[in-house]
């Protein structure tokens, strides 16, 4: 489903991915796990088409199309989403107004029919539900005043209403309460799906242990260094990165 | 390059080029001498059939006039206007005061039909649906071509004419309420109004009535070279109501175009007068070339107890604008609101803002006012809230936001506030923000194009003003927010 190869990328001058590859396959959840700083955060926004990110070399492939020629929106379209580490705050923008925008943006861009309000209520109410959202936050605008969890939890429904093909977590469980962060894998799960493919940013094992991964690849320096299946992270949790870190200097 | 680079960049090369409404309507004119003079005073006069008080009138401003100096406080820059290089009256030919739409050039209906305004579908959508209905009072340069919905008016007490009409037909009503507001030696421009007004609206709503419809007046201006100076006078007499709705557009042209135009308003005991403006004038090109120059005096009085005036404006257009719709709250609990959304963008020049004079007892006023600057416009909010000796009780509240798209434009904003009562209660609130990158980024990242996604966010800074606008107009409105920033992104 996801292939990325040789990916080289630089901000400002520095070089943040130094040839990293990865795969995904249709239906897997890929856990990524690596120190802070190691370019985590910067794999998800060049997947997801950040401006001032300069792609040096490599290709990222979704689907048979190369991410790297399309526009960010065009991305989105194309199934690719994103649940931000720092999600925005849009003011102004009542959350109800923002879902239905974009899911009618997403839908104009595949050449589908918009919604029709009372199907677009009937989404968000059970969705919303699922995930313990109150109906209320919903008039507020979107992520102003809400609570670290809150937001978090508002990515997840985001991410339930546009049902992508490829969705990253980027440290989803950062700021979830143990009640929260359950509610939110829940709701993860419920996607998870043969055609939908996961790539999971974390630091914990405690996130794995509600989703579980199919693989676990430990990122430093800007490369995968290492892939294995579920029990590295146990792995990992036990003996910290310092052999990585030592490995890549 | 980040989004608000990107931004800058688009701006400089298309946006407003692409003004939706620059095409010209050819028909036959009348027009006078270029120039200025007492002679000109009197020929408009003359050709507006008027009597003997008006033409004075008249000419007592124009006397006025030559003594006064234009304004130089406001922050807009422009080349000097030479006053004797205009013409100040043009009319359409073949218009003999047409009773009805049929009689008017067709040429003209065209131009209205080409702005979004049928006159003809929006007399049959009122006859058909009995929902929204407006009547409309086209202004074309200078003179009123149709006003619909007379009968109905009629039937209803109501007068709403050109202000011609009104001055031959209701002499009493104008000669009373006529520069009672924005006296004849207000400022420069209105003085220069005074003396050489062509057109505008007169509304007259009787005692107790609530007016049937929302009244509309749409203005153009068409000839080249030719100043616009509408005059519109509105009296809402005890316990009336009444909803104006102004709409402006004029044609792309290279030199500048001049609007001054003057507004009054009156309510009287427990009236109330809702006035909103839609104002897209062609702003000039993406070099700053051309566009209107809009120096507008709009004043409204609250002359008796408990009345009520609203003003409600979206200006997306004109080259200058200089404009501070105001009240005068003399009347004890009268009220006072103004609700604004102002956009710049290119080279656009906006200076706006209110007046709010307290002078009755237990009178309040509201300002919301929300400045969009894109491009490498500037914007400007300047506000003055006082409060008089007598106006114990007097309460304010301001709330001005601004939000910046890209870093070469500016928003400023000037409250002055003068109490000299200490019972008097202001508050004032004012927040600059800016569309980040990063939010830009993440409403790309969920699906919405550059334009898609700043629309949705202006729409979101500007909610609280455009639900004071008659259904009708707010989603006519929201459009053309979108298409005043069209252009603004990449
Ligand atoms: N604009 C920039 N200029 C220079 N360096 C940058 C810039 N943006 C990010 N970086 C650097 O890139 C590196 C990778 O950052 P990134 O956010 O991808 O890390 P991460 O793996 O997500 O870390 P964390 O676990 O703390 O979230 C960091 O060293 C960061 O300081
Ligand atoms: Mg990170």
């Amino acid at each position: 489903m996801l292939q990325i190869n040789n990916l080289v990328v630089e901000i400002d001058g520095k070089r943040i991915l130094n040839g990293l590859d990865l795969s995904v396959k249709a239906g897997e959840v890929a856990a990524i796990m690596g120190p802070n700083g190691s370019g985590k955060s910067t794999l998800s926004y060049v997947i997801a088409g950040k401006e001032d990110y300069e792609v040096l070399d490599g290709e990222i492939v979704l689907d048979g199309q190369n991410l790297l020629e399309m526009d960010p929106h065009e991305r989105a379209a194309h199934g690719v989403f994103l649940a931000f580490q720092y999600p925005l705050e849009i003011p102004g923008v009542a959350t109800m107004t923002f879902l239905k925008s974009v899911m009618n943006a997403q839908r104009k861009a595949r050449g589908e029919e918009e919604l029709t309000t009372p199907d677009f209520m009937r989404r968000v109410k059970k969705a919303a539900e699922r995930l313990h959202i109150d109906q209320e936050m919903l008039k507020r605008a979107l992520n102003v005043g809400f609570s670290g969890g809150e937001k978090k939890r508002m990515e997840i429904l985001q991410m339930a209403l546009l049902e992508p093909r490829f969705c990253i977590l980027d440290e989803t469980d950062s700021g979830l309460d143990i009640d929260a962060l359950r509610v939110v894998a829940e709701g993860v799960n419920a996607l998870r799906d043969p055609k939908r493919a996961f790539l999971v940013i974390t630091h914990y094992q405690r996130l794995l242990n509600h989703i579980v991964p199919d693989s676990v690849h430990v990122m430093a320096n800007g490369r995968i260094v290492r892939s294995g299946g579920k029990e590295l992270a146990l792995e990992l949790e036990a003996s910290g990165y310092a052999e990585y870190k030592e490995e890549a200097a | 390059m980040p989004a608000v680079q990107e931004t800058v960049e688009r701006v400089k090369t298309l946006d407003v080029d692409q003004y939706k409404y620059g095409f010209e309507t050819h028909i036959e004119v009348d027009k006078a001498p270029k120039g200025l003079s007492e002679d000109i005073v009197r020929f408009i006069s003359q050709k507006k059939g008027e009597p003997e008080w008006m033409t004075e009138w008249r000419l007592e401003a124009y006397r006025r006039w030559v003594t006064m100096r234009e304004p130089t406080w406001a922050r807009v820059s422009y080349p000097k206007i030479d006053y004797q290089d205009l013409y100040y009256y043009a009319a359409p030919k073949k218009n003999p005061a047409p009773k009805s739409l049929d009689e008017v050039d067709p040429e003209i209906l065209k131009t209205y039909e080409k702005l979004g305004i049928p006159l003809r579908e929006q007399e049959i959508l009122a006859g058909v649906e009995g929902g929204s209905r407006v009547a409309v009072d086209a202004v074309f340069d200078s003179v009123s071509v149709a006003t619909t919905f007379k009968e109905e008016l009629r039937k209803a007490g109501v007068i709403f004419c050109s202000i011609s009409e009104a001055i031959r037909e209701h002499a009493e009503l104008v000669r009373k309420y006529l520069g009672s507001v924005v006296p004849v030696s207000d400022n420069f421009f209105a003085t220069l109004n005074s003396a050489v007004f062509t057109d505008g609206s007169f509304v007259y709503v009787p005692e107790g009535v609530r007016c049937p419809m929302e009244l509309s007046t749409y203005f153009r201006i068409n000839e080249r070279k030719t100043g616009q100076f509408e005059r519109t006078l509105i009296i809402a007499d005890k316990g009336s109501y009444v909803s104006y709705l102004e709409g402006c557009t004029a044609p792309q042209r290279d030199e500048n175009q001049l609007h001054a135009a003057v507004v009054e308003l009156i309510a009287l005991d427990d009236a109330e007068i809702k006035y909103s403006t839609v104002q897209n004038w062609y702003p000039g090109d993406a070099q700053g070339k051309g566009g209107v120059y809009n120096f507008v005096t709009k004043r409204g009085d609250c002359r008796g107890a408990n009345s009520k005036i609203s003003w409600t404006q979206v200006e997306t257009g004109s080259a200058i604008t200089w404009k501070y719709p105001s009240c005068i709250l003399r009347g004890d609990n009268s009220r006072g609101e103004f609700y604004s959304i102002a956009i710049s963008n290119g080279y656009q020049q906006v200076d706006s803002g209110t007046k709010m004079l307290h002078l009755g007892k237990n009178t309040t006023s509201r300002i919301i006012s929300k400045g969009i600057a894109a491009g490498r416009s500037e914007n400007t909010y300047r506000g003055l809230v006082s409060a008089h000796r007598k106006a114990t009780g007097a309460r304010n509240f301001t709330n001005c936001d601004s939000l910046l798209i890209g870093d070469k434009c500016g928003a400023h904003t000037v409250p002055y506030i003068e109490s000299k009562n200490a019972s008097a209660v202001f508050e004032h609130e004012a927040t600059t923000s800016k569309i980040s990158d990063d939010q830009m980024f993440y409403c790309l990242q969920r699906g919405l194009d550059e334009e898609e996604a700043v629309a949705l966010i202006v729409n979101g800074f500007v909610k609280d003003v455009l639900q004071q606008l008659p259904m009708e107009f707010a989603v006519e409105a929201q459009k053309l927010i979108s298409i005043s920033l069209e252009g603004s992104v990449g």
